[in-house]
């Protein structure tokens, strides 16, 4: 990433960063911030990067602006508002030279933290709130939309139009809208009449985003699971997975609930609920509650996080062994152990890919962004029964919680979701015997019953030792046989899990691959990599078990690198064990602190790799 | 689980019940326990339940966890589905089974290990949930498959066949019950079909979770000298002062047997629950002067049986989350899925 120092104008292209103390009130402003710039139709990115806590210790937002779409995150800021003293020295650190560092003036600032090469712009934030709000809590509280006005100001936001998205947020609340309307005003008036606004950075209306959404991840899952007809979850709260329940149960209340009329007139109306969220005593029960919905024929679904996993696994393996569709949304977390909670990480891929004791495999699916998320929760649920089976899909908190500029949803009223095999009354009464596990299909699928149905498809599921007709079996032979047909059908979901990304570049002989969040900074690496002269393939895998494709991506390399956000390199193992191509061939780039990954991490890892140099020889 | 199929050799003709159907029709396959097993004799009262109630036996569902008790679902009603899932995870399995589809009659079968230790937790909240389902504790003190440790239900001084007495507190799951608002309470003895039967019956009957403690000994492991779960002890212990009767609600309600000490709860499908030779002062719905009598047979070395404890007015599961009557499994996927005009407009909530 190159340095300017001199003060030329960019448009729509650079990087701020908000120092606040967290449950101060400041989280509103600056997706405010972010918002406007969306409505501006100019791609950004907002990222929260907060603590495990509720009130009072350091948190940042980061937003990044990008009129190509290069919106991961950027590693240096050309504006960083410093609303928190505790961090002053880091935060004024952080600025790149020539940036600038906005601060409420209303307290002198230590003289040992002045930078020659950052321009300092002081607001007397305090003070302004002090005179113009009599309420302790707005005092608090109106700072931050005070700084928001001014960064409208410096950037060259549209005022009007943040004014137009206060009234919306506030439409129900004339105080608290006046309020903010005229700390907005206070602090934009102080700006404009007090810096050379805009400045030399600055946005400029695009239309580039007409027709997208602002969205996150956890919310686009909620409404996958709400399209794809899950009526059954079972959950237990953890970050990062918690939103997923919560817009589950507000989309239900919206769009699940009738009210049926009384029996007699003047009866009130009773509440009728298309769907049931279990909120169980730990993950365990949730995994369990869902698994009893899923044999009985319902679309059932938990949110969780690598703990959560973790508690799971016994259940996961009954489910695998007895094969029972359950889709469980891991929006992943940095671990290990409690690990950093609030912090991301893609560190749960072999757990997930292997989970519960004995010879398992799993399906997963590997969004990118809250578009990918709406749609292969879809899937998710397809694939679940299609092949009778748990289904993983992995986001990450980055993924899950932070708001993401992707096309706008659509859905097909000509869907048909993806039953599976399950034998009705009808077709029973035309068999001469139901076996559980007898007269597999093509891709290794056998028909399964659900309580309810006819005597004659009833049968006795068990996680013990059963033979391929769902009786008890301590026979080896007996045993391999069905434990081989699990291995085929889940080795057949290859070509259903959503296909890699290819994008191939001419002239290219090194090969990056990634997964899930990681997609956008590896994309603007690559394009970065080959301004350099260093042109690479590109390949981001969407699903497991593997498509042929991905083999024959790194086999059709010299070299190939593979970008993740975890310290083992668990994609890397994870092709190698399942594609048999040798680990060798494939290098790690890991990032694994807990902070979303930048291009310039990947960057660095192809440039600073020792094998570029003997390509290039 | 091993099991062997039941031999279906016609013998005497055999009565039927209403769906004409008799009581082989709701066997299952042969047990594989020990000669004498307390749990056989609870086999056999379930299967008496379910030929006498005459459930459909495709709409029964049978769940357990894992341990000697967890292998019974296989010896009752073949023609209900049934789950062996995994252990102290039942209640778990149930709920969600219980959630999705609530035309069946879900009865779980486990174990003082599955329900006491590994699965406690999920017990006491499916018993606050108040999840629709007959919950059987064949409670014998030892852990049967690993051949004779003690469980969490042991009481003081009770000896393993090898080994030092129990000195820790036992749990008894009817405390546990009444400490979590459980709606129906009940304890017996596997040795007592007559008292079991209408107590299963009234389970079946009941709005939400009905717990059933029944005492099973275990003729391997725990049923000798110092055993307060073996067969003797029971027979010299068992005070057995709350009787019950079980009328269905399709008899006509006048035949239930009345008398001045005679009390009668209505179930929440019309059935009627009367309790008999309940000792004066004894209130099944109160759930305080419950505890007390309970406790005070307790230290008296006396165990009480019984239905102990009815509360029919709570709401179930289903109630609370006023799930549809035809269950949720049963929903067509254009009642679920709000479809593409309505996703153009929530799109609009995320400009």
């Amino acid at each position: 990433m190159t340095i300017d120092a001199a003060p030329t104008v960019r448009v729509n292209d650079f990087a701020i960063k908000l120092a606040n103390v967290n449950g101060t009130g400041s989280a509103s402003a600056n997706s405010l911030l972010m918002q406007a710039i969306f409505r501006m139709g100019i791609p950004v990115s907002g990222k929260n990067l907060f603590p495990s806590n509720i009130q009072g210790l350091p948190t940042w937002y980061e937003i990044r602006v990008n009129k190509d779409g290069h919106t991961a995150r950027a590693l240096e800021y050309d504006l960083m508002v410093a609303m928190n003293a505790q961090t002053y020295a880091e935060d004024i650190a952080a600025v790149r030279s020539g940036g600038y560092l906005l601060f409420d003036s209303s307290w002198p600032l230590d003289d040992d933290l002045a930078r020659e090469d950052v321009t300092f712009l002081g607001v007397p934030l305090a003070r302004m709130c002090l005179d113009n709000f009599t309420k302790p809590r707005e005092r608090i509280l109106m700072k931050n939309i005070a700084y928001a006005g001014a960064i409208v100001a410096l950037l060259g936001i549209d005022v009007d139009l943040v004014r137009s998205l206060l009234a919306e947020t506030f439409a129900r609340n004339e105080a608290l809208r006046e309020s903010n309307q005229k700390a907005l005003q206070l602090g934009y008036d102080f700006a404009l009449e007090t810096f050379d606004c805009p400045l030399p950075f600055r946005v400029e209306a695009m239309d580039a985003t007409r027709d997208s959404i602002l969205i996150d991840g956890n919310t686009a899952t909620a409404l996958g699971a709400l399209y794809a007809g899950a009526t059954v979850a079972g959950w237990y709260p953890i970050t990062p997975a918690t939103a997923v329940m919560d817009n589950f149960t507000r989309l239900c209340a919206t769009y699940r609930r009738e009210l049926v009329p009384g029996e007699n007139e003047g009866d009130p109306p009773t509440v009728k609920n298309n769907y049931i969220i279990l909120q169980a005593e730990d993950e365990i029960a949730a995994i369990g509650m869902v698994l009893g919905a899923g044999w009985s024929g319902a679309r059932s679904f938990t949110s969780t996080s690598g703990p959560g996993i973790s508690l799971m696994n016994e259940l996961l393996g009954l489910a695998y062994y007895t094969e029972i569709p359950a889709v469980i949304v891991d929006v992943q977390r940095t671990g290990p152990s409690t690990g950093m909670p609030t912090r991301t990480q893609q560190a749960d891929i072999l757990l997930c890919a292997y989970a519960s004791h004995g010879d398992t495999k799993h399906i997963l699916t590997f969004p990118a962004n809250p578009a990918e998320c709406f749609e292969f929760a879809v899937a998710s649920f397809d694939l679940a029964e299609r092949f009778q089976t748990p289904v993983f899909m992995l986001l990450d908190l980055d993924i899950g919680m932070n708001d993401w500029v992707v096309p706008k949803f659509t859905w097909d009223d000509s869907f048909v979701p993806d039953r599976g095999r399950i034998l009705n009354d009808e077709d029973l009464a035309g068999m001469k015997e139901f076996f559980r596990y007898a007269n597999a299909d093509a891709e290794h699928v056998a028909a399964r019953t659900v309580p309810g149905s006819d005597s004659k498809g009833a049968y006795f599921i068990r996680g013990s030792g059963h033979d391929m007709f769902g009786r008890y079996t301590e026979d080896p032979v007996e045993y391999q046989e069905v434990v081989d047909r699990l291995k085929l059908k889940h080795a057949a979901a290859a070509t259903h899990v959503p296909a890699p990304v290819v994008i191939n570049r001419p002239g290219a002989s090194i090969g990056i691959i990634t997964i899930g969040g990681c997609d956008l900074a590896v994309r603007e690496a690559v394009d970065e990599l080959a301004e350099r002269g260093l042109p690479a393939d590109f390949m981001r895998v969407r699903g497991f078990p593997f498509v042929a494709d991905v083999r024959a991506f790194v086999e059709s390399h010299e070299y190939c690198f593979v970008v993740e956000q975890n310290r083992d390199g668990q994609l890397r193992s994870l092709i190698s064990i399942e594609t048999g191509v040798p680990i060798e061939s494939m290098h790690s780039i890991l990032a694994y602190g807990g902070f979303p990954l930048s291009a310039a991490q990947v960057v660095d890892g192809v440039v600073g790799h020792g094998i570029i140099e003997q390509l290039e020889d | 689980m091993p099991s062997i199929t039941k031999p279906l050799i016609p013998l005497a003709p055999l009565a039927k019940n209403e769906l004409g159907l008799t009581i082989r029709d709701y066997e299952g396959a042969m047990s594989t326990l020990c000669a004498g097993c307390g749990h056989d004799s609870i086999t056999a009262a379930i299967t008496h339940t379910f030929w006498e109630l005459s459930t459909p036996p495709h709409l029964i569902a049978k769940l357990s966890g894992i341990g000697c008790s967890s292998k019974t679902p296989t010896y009752f009603v073949r023609g209900a589905h049934g789950f062996n899932s995994a252990h102290g995870r039942m209640a778990t399995i149930a709920t969600g089974a219980a959630a999705a589809n609530r035309e069946l009659t879900y009865i779980g079968v486990s174990g003082d290990g599955d329900s006491l230790s590994i699965g406690i937790g999920h017990l006491a909240h499916a018993i606050r949930r108040n999840v629709n389902m007959v919950y059987v504790i064949e409670n014998n003190g030892v852990y049967g498959l690993t051949k004779g440790q003690l469980s969490a239900s042991a009481d003081i001084g009770t000896r393993p066949k090898k080994g030092d007495a129990n000195v820790v507190a036992p749990i008894d799951p009817i405390m546990l019950g009444l400490a979590m608002g459980a709606t129906f309470l009940a304890r017996s003895f596997s040795g007592d079909k007559e008292q079991l039967i209408p107590i299963l019956k009234a389970a079946v009957a009941h709005n939400g979770l009905a717990l059933i403690d029944v005492i099973s000994p275990c003729v391997t492991f725990n049923d000798h000298e110092g055993s307060t779960k073996s067969y003797r002890f029971m027979r010299e212990h068992e005070v057995k002062e709350v009787v019950t009767d079980f009328v269905p609600e399709r008899d006509e309600i006048a035949v239930a047997i009345g008398g001045p000490e005679t009390r009668s709860v209505t179930m929440h499908d019309g059935s009627v629950i009367t309790f008999r030779s309940v000792p004066e002062g004894y209130d099944p719905t109160n759930r305080i002067s419950v505890e007390e009598y309970i406790r005070d047979h307790q230290r008296l070395g006396e165990v009480v049986t019984g239905l102990l404890y009815l509360d029919e007015s709570a709401p179930s599961m289903h109630q609370i989350n006023h799930t549809p009557v035809e269950g949720l499994n049963k929903l067509p996927f254009e009642a679920l899925c709000p479809g593409s005009a309505v996703l153009e407009d929530l799109m609009a909530d995320f400009r």
